[in-house]
Order: structure tokens, then sequence, then C-alpha cells
């Protein structure tokens, strides 16, 4: 069943065509990669779908109900979370209390709240972190806090914005264990990527986008050796 | 700071607070009164200034609407000024909602700015509204004194109101801090957009934050009035006085429950030391003084007092903690050395 439809989204700032009639869809517990070379509207697609962008035009379906243009605070009651590109951890809170304001957003108990935030962070590997302030966290471990953040929200679908950018190979290492880890529990995952080696391996399916237009979509061995893609990603 | 420290803390300075009548003259307990007034103010502040990081400069906005609730309303109506404090207070927070409506949709010092133009709003309005006065202010009649009306011939009940008023504006901020709207609040000051990603309705929080605030704070310039039977514009509506009240809270420590107190003990004798030792001539000397501390806590202590205490306290216990570490090895070296004869 598609838990996410995007429907000809076409996003325009101005004069800027950011996105012309992108349109594809997310399977319950599917991990789906968005990728296309600098300024293919990667990030602004992940945006119209996390509400923090309204489509020009088009839908965007979660679970069948149009979430396109709904503010991102609705779009997390509807079941979307998402990462940032920068961790964006709240700073002046431990990794727990990090946590647990997501957690808040199925019942404001703060101690139910500590509870399930413990098990998230374990879920991350960052439970003995947990009474640390998150500032003094390594950006590979802010990045885990993050979607341990996001996946407390209990979510249908989580959107990473490029979770594995500038770490070393074995932090991508660990952030592909957690993202397998996640789609385990039935978890639907879209990952704007620029690691192409992170993704790959474990996207059960590709987008490519190339100047804000969808030009493949398909399983990583299909999409990688498709002539339109060679050519965004490498010239003509 | 832990938790029972925090307790033995708080019970300390209770102790102290009950005890001050008992040993102070008429003056020095107006001073303290004025003390505990500004502490509430700052506390009430801290709400939306503090804990969700909208530094507001117009709160002077609230304290005049309050004064001027209770006090209309006893004056022209004859109303009880218990339940003028409330309706002050309520329409605080109602018009906390136009407040918040004009100026959140603006960002840091944008929204300071902002929040100072429609305080002086509120300023012009009650300088040219005749049936409130005016330019010249109300009096608060003396004719019904005591505790049902909130009228005293002498300042110790009105030390109590302020202390009373401070520890109930206390109780509210303690229990936000650990409620989920102190989590949410610190996450909106941390990253607003991180906090729209969880499911936090950014506009309605801030303004939660803005009207439980501005209710407290009329409450506080009802009181003000009820204790200095006169008001005008320039008393309980000035820009002066908002800044006062953010000071309060950032000299003390912006986001610390007691930080406000903290810094209304520093900021009031301050004011007082100056007026007192510069009478007339040396008007505005405190401001000068403010002025200074604003650019020390600036430039070297942007947590305020209370932070710096807290930096004091880290770095003697790290020395403490790297002596330990060193006394181990030499302790090693001296047994070996032993072991060696």
């Amino acid at each position: 069943m598609k838990l996410l439809e995007v429907k000809q989204v076409s996003k325009r700032f101005g004069g800027l065509v950011a996105n012309q009639d992108v349109s594809f869809g997310v399977d319950t517990g599917q991990v789906v990669g968005l990728i296309g070379p600098n300024g293919a509207g990667k990030t602004t697609m992940f945006n119209c779908v996390a509400g923090y962008f309204a489509p020009t035009s088009g839908s965007i379906l979660l679970g069948g109900r149009d979430i396109a243009g709904l503010p991102p605070e609705t779009c997390a009651r509807a079941g979307v979370a998402r990462t940032f590109q920068i961790a964006r951890t709240f700073t002046s809170m431990t990794a727990c209390e990090n946590v647990m304001t997501a957690a808040m957003l199925l019942q404001h108990n703060v101690a139910k709240a500590r509870k399930a935030a413990m098990g998230w962070l374990a879920f991350a590997g960052l439970e003995r972190f947990a009474d640390r302030p998150a500032a003094s966290m390594t950006i590979s471990e802010q990045r885990r806090l993050a979607v341990a953040r996001a996946l407390a929200t209990q979510p249908r679908i989580l959107l990473m914005d490029e979770v594995m950018a500038g770490l070393n190979p074995s932090e991508v290492r660990e952030a592909v264990d957690v993202v397998l880890k996640i789609r385990d529990k039935g978890i639907a995952c879209l990952i704007v990527e620029h690691v192409l080696e992170g993704i790959m391996p474990i996207a059960d399916k590709i987008v490519v986008l190339d100047r804000g237009v969808k030009i493949a979509e398909g399983t990583p061995k299909e999409v990688s050796s498709d002539p339109a893609v060679i050519t965004a990603y490498l010239g003509d | 700071m832990n938790t029972s420290k925090h307790y033995i803390f708080a019970a300390v300075a209770l102790a102290f607070a009950l005890a001050v009548p008992a040993f102070t003259d008429a003056s020095h307990l107006n001073m303290a009164i004025l003390i505990l007034m500004a502490a509430q103010l700052g506390v009430a502040w801290n709400i939306v200034g503090g804990y969700a990081g909208q530094v507001s400069l117009g709160h002077a906005a609230f304290y005049g609407l309050g004064a001027y609730a209770s006090t209309l309303l006893l004056v022209k109506f004859g109303v009880n000024p218990w339940i003028g404090i409330l309706a002050g207070g309520l329409l605080a927070a109602l018009l906390s909602l136009g407040f918040g409506w004009s100026c959140f949709r603006l960002k840091g010092h944008y929204f300071a700015m902002a929040t100072i133009a429609v305080a002086e709003l509120v300023q012009i309005f009650f300088t040219e509204w005749d049936y409130g006065g005016a330019a010249v202010g109300l009096y608060v009649p003396m004719d019904k004194q005591g505790w049902l009306w909130l009228n005293f011939a002498t300042k110790l009940p009105y030390y109590w109101l302020a202390l009373g008023l401070l520890l109930i504006t206390l109780g509210v901020n303690w229990w936000i801090e650990r409620s989920y709207l102190g989590y949410y609040f610190r996450a909106i000051k941390d990253e607003p957009d991180a906090a729209r990603s969880i499911g936090v309705n950014i506009a309605r929080y801030k303004q939660v934050a803005l009207s439980v605030s501005a209710f407290l704070t009329a409450v506080g310039g009802s009181l003000y009035a009820q204790k200095e039977l006169y008001i005008d514009p320039s008393s309980v509506l000035s820009t002066a006085l908002s800044i006062k009240t953010a000071l309060v809270s950032i000299l003390g420590g912006v986001g610390t429950l007691f930080g406000p107190v903290v810094g209304a003990v520093v900021l009031t004798s301050i004011e007082e030391l100056t007026r007192i030792a510069f009478g007339g001539t040396g008007r505005g000397t405190d401001v000068i003084i403010y002025a200074s501390l604003i650019i020390v806590i600036a430039v070297f202590y942007p947590t305020g007092l209370i932070g710096w205490l807290r930096g004091l306290r880290e770095r003697r216990e790290a020395r403490a903690h790297a002596s330990r570490q060193m006394a181990v090895p030499a302790a090693v070296v001296q047994n070996a050395g032993k072991e060696a004869v």
C-alpha cells in the first residue's frame, strides 16, 4: 500500500522553478532515497513533504489524506517526522530532554515522556549520553540524537536530510544500521542523500531529481545504470 | 545546582524573607517591598522572555493595564480590588492576544522593537484618555481599609502581599519548568524549526507564555496601585519600566527560577542607593549604572549572575577533581619508591 504519494508537485519561488510535476510514492516500511546533483530540488521536495514549504501545485497524500500546505506541526501530528541537515538539537537540554520533548507529542506527562525517551535513546545507541548536555555531543552523535528525537513522535514516515553527509566511514556504517533498524520497525524512510555509497545498498527504491524534474525512479541497480542519471551526475 | 541544594537555598531565602519585617524600620521595609515587587515582575517576565526566549520590552503595558483596571473599577464603580486585580489580569491576558498577534510574526530584535512600539501605543492611549485620568493620573481612595479592600495605613501588610504574590509567581514558574510547557518553551527558544518538526505549535505556545506572563505582570501592577495609592502613565506604563522588568531577569539569569530574584535585589539596591546618595540632582544615575551593567553582562556573563555563580562552582569542582587525580599518581610514585628501597 502506498503510504506517501507525491502527485504532480510543483514548487516555484517567483520565477525559479525548484520542482516541476514531481510524482513518486513510498510504501509502508520502505526505504526510499531521493538523490540528484546539487540544485536538483531535493531539499525543496523534502520541505514540501514535511510542511515547511507549501507546494505551488499538486498534492501530497499521507495514508490517503492530503497534507500539502499543512504547517510542519500538523504534518508531525499526521505522522511525518524529519531531521535537518544540521542536527538542530535543543542545545540547552540534555540528550534525554531532547527526545522527551518530542515524546510529549503523544502525551504531556513528563515521567512517561522520559521513559519513552530512554527507549529511543537506547534504540539509537545513545543511552550513555542521556543526562549529558546535547551540545557536548559530536556531530555524528547529535545527528543520531536528532533521529531518536524524530522517532519519539512515533511517525509513519521519517524524512532524513543528508543524514550521512560529512561522516567518516565508520560513522556512515552506524547511520546505515540505524536506518535499517528503523525500517525493521515498519517505519518508512525517505532519505535525501549525497553520499551514494551510504544510500545505494539500503534503499528499496531511488528517485532521481535533476533541475527540478524526476529523471529516473527504480531500484538502486536500475537507476545506477540509467543513462539519464549517469548524464546528470557526470555530464555529457 | 542539584535539587536538594535548591530546596535548602529556597528554604533559607524564605526564612529570611519571613524574618525581614522583624528587624527593619519603615523605610527599609519599603525598600524590601520594592525588591519583592521588582522580583515578581522579573519572574513573570522570565516566562516569556527567559524560558520561551521571546524578549519583550513592552511589559509595562500589562503592568499599567493591571494598575488601571483595578483602580478604575474601584474609583468609578466601587468594585472590590480583589476582583479588580483578577479583572486586570484577565484583561492583560486578553490584550496579550493582540500583542502576540502583532509582534510574534517578527523574530529576535525585531520582536523586541515591536513590543516597545505596542507598549508605547498603550501609554499614549492612557495619557490621552480623560476618563482614565489622562496625564494627571488616578488616586486610590483610602476610605475603605483592611484586608477586604487591600488598603492599609502601614507598610507591613503590603510586604506580606508582595511576598505572597512573588511566591505564587515563583510557584507558577516552578510548575512550568517541570511540566511539558517548560520543555516546549525551551525547544522554541533553542531551535524553533526543530520544535515545529516534533509537533510543537510554536505560535500557540509563545502566546501561552505571553498570556501567563501578562496576567501575572498585571497583578503586580494592581498591587503597585494599591500600595502607592496613585498611578499615572509615567509610573506604570513607561518604557523605562519595561526595560527594568527585562533587566531584572537578564541581570539575574534568564530562564532560571531564582535569577530574577537575585537580579531584583541587586538592581533595586542600586536604584535606591543612588537615590539616597545623589537625591534629586542624581536623577538618572541609576540608569547610567544599569547601562554599564548591561554592557558588562552582555560581554562577560551572558548567563547572568546565576550563570556566573554556577560557573564559579563548576570551576571549583573541576579543580577539586583535578587535584584528586593528581594525588593518585603522587601516592603511586611514593609507594614505588618504597618498594625500590
